[in-house]
């Protein structure tokens, strides 16, 4: 595909070249964060980005690395254009590497437009509060950690963990129920293995969502610069298909690991000052630059919904990748170890879990009036058990008075009825509920604090229909 | 006018620069970048870029404006929406939905017309921050116009009438010049104001949350950190705060944080009223929003333009919050800055000069008397968040904040997975103001300062027999500590947990919460009488009475002393001796 213009300008020397970095001698007219060619002396040409120009050097970060680079022959030339991902409707279907080049067999797109990868910020004042129930059929989300339009809500995953599964469970059953609006998937693989990558692609073909869907993949193989821009390109299409064409667009970024794995790369070859674990002092906001453009926009049909993995190293929620991210993003699916050896599938830890728009897409009109009231009960009931179940592996279940014993069976059956469901099973977020009210007919009716009376008098199911 | 040597990101390296001062705006490239100078060398300048620079190109022109960021003070502040160079957000969604770069802006709104009424006539001698009259902005706020500081004559001419900011409102005489009066005036925004004097603060500021008004008060004037973990219900808290407040303003500065949450703060106050006026809050309320994705740089700015603003109607009279989501997101951009400058960094690539660039921002808190006449006292009150990585304490940011700090709301990753909100931890959040608002409690309360202390000891026996709850399980211990847990878990549960989204328990007035503690207390007192004499904390926990306490924050406000009245009352019949629980 050629989206670079005609318009050229050839350079002088390359002084220095190493790791992905080389610097020449100065470029008159080059524009910051401009994208380059360096011609081999070969006769090959790789990509390369102005990352830092004076008066006397320039610094290009190329992409791909610099190896067969020399300080003889080779030779940068400017386009002056900065990276811009062509566009139009008919990316949907499609498949792109990391820097934007069809890689499906299919003809190069033709464009429309070429917007700039690094888009431009929403401005917060134009910005709509997201309030639409995305419904994933899944109750440990719907009930307890809600999903809304234009949320980014990540999921922390760790090696082993059946994050794909769960991810490709969400893709094929999510809705806003009695709606029927155009939605369109965007799918970024960022330094996965091909197989799953290709799990994903089979995936899509099965559930027909396929001419839905616009990949872009960088495999773990694929030069790591061009990992830094994987993401961007899928957001771009995203935001295009949202603001353009007025669609409904989940982004789904599988590793943001590998994302932030080479952005300490590519640090470490600019010889930055490094933060923590290595890891540069920008990492914030670039990771925000990115996430930040979810969102719904004031008198826009669309909207833009992003869905980031990452595998948290050690399956440490602490680590720097995790603990930038959930400040970023309005909260964070967590995968526990401990429930997928427990068999149960989805295997996601509610504690730890959070979704920070859940407030303003759930209750009456939206899912039921209930939700609220019966999220905190749920909380409140589920972490008395998990407490009582630490306390009774030391001093035994026997030791309890029969109240306790009654939240350590709930608990157990939490983990066992709600939380757990079959990979094909799509539950309503009726049903979700009425699990939760299943469960605290087994608790002493006074012990339900949380739920105002009204609720419970028209839902709590009789004593006589106790399950 | 120099020209660009060098781009490195958000710093820029000028030449020909000669006659530069340190802080100077520039505006840089073709399209006018703002740009702020940070350091000089020879005829070069180092530049730090309010904007995105890609494509800039070396050589291109850099201008200097002669002078340094400034805030534009005057009516139209209050209700805005800025960024965090005070550009008006709502004005900028005129040329689309996302924001570019280099668009030109007023920061006040020059075309709206303002009614002035004079509160000096002509002949009187006038000074700095003297109010020559006054401006209804909002139906909430009414703008004082003050002499600018450092300005003193004697008034020509005054009149009432109808001015946009740039029309003089009245024509000072100064050293035989006579010089217009605008309502409308700038200041230096890493500068200060000046003030008489400053005050020791003694007044509660009342925030409607009963584990800060009541446990660990802030005093108008104070500086208080909230640190936490992500997802312990930082902003939540934040929000909270900006809402109730009983200030006269509150200014709410989103640095680095999220879109989403912006839009949605932005949006729940066109919605809220006010408790104690029945207004509108968004009549009260400043917004400078510079979210994360925005540049880098302006956090810096967004914060100190924040500041300036309520130091600007502190000197009106007023008591002024101010709450900035989030400082480490500030420190974030000051390790940026200083990494391109190749200065020495300090702690974890921070600039070693992070302690006391937070100290010039949380130093500007204060109760004051204010410069001018008449006499009058403002205060600023600042509430900074810290987002410590991993929830770890001992980063830089947040121990450098901690040694400034008079208050601090400490939240705590448990909590927040327990689902108690605020997630203020009772254990390890302190308030040195506890002293200074003894006098304010005694009149509302006069018990306050016992309660306080009964309920902080049950706490801490409670955080004491947890350890031994895990060893040998809750059933083993004496009826008396039974109690103390049932207590303790009634003080957590029922007074200090407070939903921020429920319609009456999300602002709680400090004489209810004093009302619901007592109870709690009433309770405990009763019930530790009924346990000496034999009944178990089993029979006691299962009284309805416990559950009629847990429901008092649901009680509407009008009804609430009657309806705890009848709750003493059934409490002394049913919690006596020898007549088992009722």
């Amino acid at each position: 595909m050629s989206f670079w213009p005609l318009y050229v300008k050839e350079t002088g020397a390359i002084t220095s070249a190493k790791g992905a970095l080389i610097m020449t001698e100065s470029i008159p007219g080059i524009k910051f964060g401009e994208i380059v060619d360096v011609r081999l002396s070969n006769g090959e040409v790789k990509r390369g980005q102005a990352i830092d120009i004076s008066k006397e050097t320039t610094v290009v970060q190329v992409f791909g690395g610099v190896s067969e680079v020399d300080l003889v022959g080779s030779r940068v030339r400017c386009k002056g254009e900065t990276l811009r991902l062509p566009v139009s409707i008919d990316i949907l279907g499609r498949v792109f590497n990391g820097m934007g080049e069809a890689i499906d067999g299919g003809p190069p797109t033709v464009a429309e437009d070429y917007l700039d990868v690094n888009g431009e910020p929403i401005n917060p004042a134009s910005r709509l509060p997201p309030a639409e129930f995305i419904e994933t059929g899944i109750s440990a989300i719907d009930g307890l950690n809600s999903l809304v339009r234009g949320q980014k809500l990540p999921i922390f995953s760790a090696s082993g963990l059946p994050h794909n599964r769960i991810v490709t469970q969400i893709v094929r059953q999510a809705q806003v129920r009695g709606r029927e609006e155009r939605f369109a998937i965007v799918f970024a693989a960022i330094g996965v293995s091909y197989n799953d990558a290709s799990f994903f692609m089979k995936n899509l073909e099965e559930t027909g969502a396929r001419e839905r869907a616009v990949l872009f993949i960088n495999t773990a193989s694929d030069p790591i610069i061009e990992r830094i821009a994987t993401p961007r390109l899928a957001l771009t299409a995203a935001q295009y298909l949202a603001w353009k064409h007025g669609m409904h667009v989940l982004v789904i970024l599988s590793d943001m690991t590998n994302y932030c794995e080479a952005l300490r790369e590519l640090s470490a070859m600019r010889e930055e000052i490094p933060s923590r674990r290595g890891y540069p002092g920008y990492m914030y906001t670039d990771l925000a630059t990115m996430y930040e453009r979810a969102g719904r926009i004031a008198g826009e049909e669309g909207s833009v919904t992003i869905m980031p993995i990452l595998t948290m190293p050690d399956d440490d929620i602490t680590h720097p990748i995790p603990d930038l991210t959930g400040y970023i993003t309005e909260g964070q699916i967590v995968l526990s170890r401990e429930l997928e050896r427990k068999g149960i599938y989805p295997p996601i830890d509610v504690f730890l879990s959070l979704s920070r728009m859940m407030k303003q897409g759930i209750g009456g009109g939206k899912t039921r009036e209930d939700h609220n009231n019966v999220f905190m009960q749920l909380y409140a009931a589920y972490s008395e058990g998990c407490y009582l179940r630490e306390i009774s592996t030391i001093i035994g279940a026997e030791a309890l008075a029969e109240r306790d014993k009654i939240y350590l069976a709930a608990a157990d059956r939490f983990e066992r009825e709600f939380i757990s469901q079959g990979e094909f099973e799509r539950r309503r977020v009726e049903d979700t509920l009425d699990i939760g009210w299943g469960l605290f007919s087994m608790l002493p009716e006074e012990e339900l604090k949380l739920i105002s009376e009204e609720f419970i008098n028209r839902y709590l199911p009789r004593h006589s229909e106790k399950i | 006018m120099g020209r660009i040597w060098r781009i490195s990101g958000p710093l820029i390296i000028a030449e020909e620069m000669k006659g530069a001062q340190v802080y100077e705006i520039v505006e840089i490239g073709e399209e006018g970048l703002i740009g702020e100078i940070i350091g000089l060398e020879g005829d070069r300048a180092m530049i730090q870029a309010h904007e995105d620079t890609v494509g800039l190109e070396v050589g291109q022109g850099v201008s200097g404006m002669g002078r340094i960021l400034t805030a534009e003070l005057g009516p139209g502040i209050v209700g805005s929406i800025y960024d965090g160079l005070q550009k008006p957000l709502t004005v900028l969604m005129e040329s689309g939905s996302f924001l570019k770069r280099g668009v030109k802006v007023s920061r006040l709104p020059r075309d709206r017309k303002w009614h002035f009424t004079p509160q000096v006539a002509a002949g009187d001698r006038v000074n700095g921050g003297d109010i020559i009259g006054t401006v209804p902005e909002t139906e909430l706020i009414e703008h004082r116009v003050m002499v600018p500081l450092g300005m003193g004559g004697v008034v020509k001419e005054i009149g009432e009438g109808d001015y946009t900011v740039e029309e003089p409102v009245a024509w000072v005489e100064v050293d035989g010049e006579v010089q217009g009066l605008t309502l409308m005036q700038e200041w230096p925004v890493r500068k200060p104001r000046p003030y008489k004097r400053r005050l020791a603060p003694s007044q509660l500021l009342i925030t409607g949350m009963r584990i800060m008004d009541y446990m660990f008060p802030l005093a108008l004037g104070g500086k208080a950190a909230i640190p936490g973990g992500f997802g312990t219900g930082k902003t939540v808290a934040l929000q909270q705060l900006a809402r109730w407040a009983q200030t006269h303003l509150n200014i709410y500065v989103g640095c680095g944080e999220r879109g989403n949450e912006m839009a949605d703060v932005l949006y729940s106050f066109r919605q809220l009223k006010d408790p104690s006026t029945g207004r509108l809050l968004q009549e009260k309320e400043v917004f400078l929003a510079n979210t994360s994705n925005m540049p880098v740089v302006a956090r810096e700015a967004s914060i100190f333009v924040g500041i300036t603003i309520a130091e600007y109607f502190r000197d009106m009279g007023y008591d002024i919050l101010l709450v900035a989501d989030s400082t480490s997101r500030w420190a974030e951009a000051m390790r940026e800055v200083g990494g391109r400058l190749e200065e020495m960094p300090g702690e974890e690539g921070f600039p070693a000069y992070l302690g006391s660039r937070l100290s010039s921002f949380y130093e500007r808190a204060g109760l004051v008397e204010c410069e001018g006449s008449p006499q009058r006292r403002g205060s600023v009150t600042i509430v900074g968040a810290v987002s410590p990585p991993g929830a770890d304490f001992s980063e830089p940011v947040t121990q450098n904040t901690l040694r400034i700090v008079d208050a601090l709301y400490s939240l705590d990753v448990s909590l927040a997975n327990r689902r108690h909100f605020p997630t203020i931890s009772w254990l390890s959040s302190y308030s040195l103001y506890v002293d200074a608002v003894r006098d304010w409690w005694s009149n509302v309360a006069p018990e306050w300062e016992q309660t306080r202390a009964t309920a902080l000891k049950i706490l801490q026996e409670e955080a004491g027999l947890e350890e031994i709850v895990r060893l040998v399980g809750p059933e083993a211990l004496p009826e008396k500590d039974k109690l103390l847990l049932l207590v303790a878990r009634m003080i957590r549960e029922d007074f200090l947990m407070q939903s921020a989204y429920h319609e009456i328990d999300t602002y709680c007035l400090p004489q209810r919460a004093h009302s619901m503690l007592a109870t709690i207390l009433k309770f405990y007192e009763l019930a530790g009488k009924l346990s000496e004499e034999g009944i178990s904390v089993a029979e006691i926990r299962s009284s309805p009475l416990v559950y009629k306490i847990s429901r008092m924050k649901d009680i509407p406000h009008d009804e609430f002393d009657d309806r705890i009245k009848q709750l003493w009352d059934e409490m002394e019949v049913g919690l006596v001796s020898h007549k088992g629980v009722a």
